[in-house]
């Protein structure tokens, strides 16, 4: 099959994409088994729950000693941003409710961002289906082989532990390029250290969530026209 | 770490409720536009509970605030991402930088 320049520059950056999150993965497997999750367990994690932030959220209170309540609390409030990216996506796919269904697990920050970057309809769409396929593999792969590492290393001798943290700041940066964003930030940061002391582990990530509240505000900032349209 | 909660229970729930929100956007509300303000709220999830989980990972343990070398690692990850290095140099400095506090 010959491909297009088009179709081969968003097929290659796409497999860059996938790839450098597979080697993230590593990290995760690594962490998910020193918080206590078997190798399967954290494999089950990548395969059926396949959006990074959440799973992350939940192995880092739970390794903290968190409980499962305050783990799904955290992580499903960063789950619910796919929702937003659901209703941006569904649009551009129109097949049965069945392929629906199935592509909807597929909808996370890179491959909505891969789908939103591309000019055309065409290549959108081979975005978002290059993406999905090659980072769930990626994503896979590379969570069992740190699981499976995991359980031969210390974490801590490595300075994995910070590992999740990192990744964090990594995925934070963008979301401080807007005011509300770095107001958002400091307040849920804020609440977070505030609470720490005084109320069970887990539940200073999900207070911080009452930050997001300050959206509520009309932007000061050039609210652009097209929004409104 | 001993223990510990984890648990299947948690693996499913995680994982139903991970694709409940997936499928509420994408096949239920379909192309659909919420309300502006909500959606400027949602928006801001990733910034308020990224920073929360970041200031609890290295501020503290368990209930207790906390002051150790996981500090050097942030800061090490902060300029590391600041200078928009790739998310896995990010995480092997950041890595690196800890493991060296400890070993010093």
């Amino acid at each position: 099959m010959r491909l297009d320049s088009d179709t081969r520059r968003v097929v290659s950056a796409s497999l860059t994409l996938s790839a450098a999150v597979g080697v993230f993965a590593l990290s995760f497997g690594v962490l998910a088994v020193s918080a206590g999750a078997s190798v399967a367990q954290t494999c089950a994690l990548s395969l059926l729950t396949f959006t990074g932030a959440s799973q992350m959220s939940a192995m880092a209170v739970i390794g903290g000693g968190g409980t499962v309540g305050a783990a799904l609390g955290g992580a499903l409030l960063l789950a619910a941003r796919n929702g937003v990216y659901g209703l941006a996506l569904a649009p551009y796919f129109r097949g049965s409710l069945g392929k629906r269904l199935l592509t909807a697990q597929f909808v996370i920050d890179e491959t909505t961002a891969m789908h939103m970057a591309q000019s055309n309809p065409r290549l959108r769409k081979t975005a978002f289906w290059t993406t999905a396929i090659a980072l769930y593999s990626f994503w896979n792969i590379g969570t069992l082989l740190g699981a499976l590492a995991g359980s031969a290393i210390d974490p801590q001798r490595f300075g994995l532990d910070v590992a999740f943290t990192a990744a964090f700041v990594a995925m934070l940066v963008p979301h401080l390029a807007h005011r509300k964003g770095r107001q958002a930030a400091i307040i849920g940061g804020a609440i977070c250290l505030a609470t720490i002391p005084f109320t069970p582990i887990g539940v200073p990530v999900l207070a911080s969530g009452l930050a997001i509240f300050v959206g509520l505000g009309v932007p000061r900032e050039s609210s652009s026209p097209e929004a409104a349209a | 770490m001993t223990g510990t909660a984890m648990s299947w229970s948690l693996v499913i729930a995680l994982s139903l409720g991970a694709y409940a929100f997936k499928a509420l956007g994408f096949v239920v509300l379909g192309a659909r536009t919420l309300p502006e303000p909500l959606t400027r709220c949602l928006a801001l999830i990733p910034a308020a509970l990224l920073t929360a989980l970041i200031l609890k990972d290295t501020f503290s343990v368990g209930q207790e605030w906390t002051f150790d070398a996981r500090v050097v690692g942030l800061g090490v990850a902060a300029i590391a991402a600041w200078r928009k290095l790739p998310l896995i140099a990010v995480v092997v400095l950041a890595a690196f930088a800890t493991a060296v506090v400890r070993a010093l």
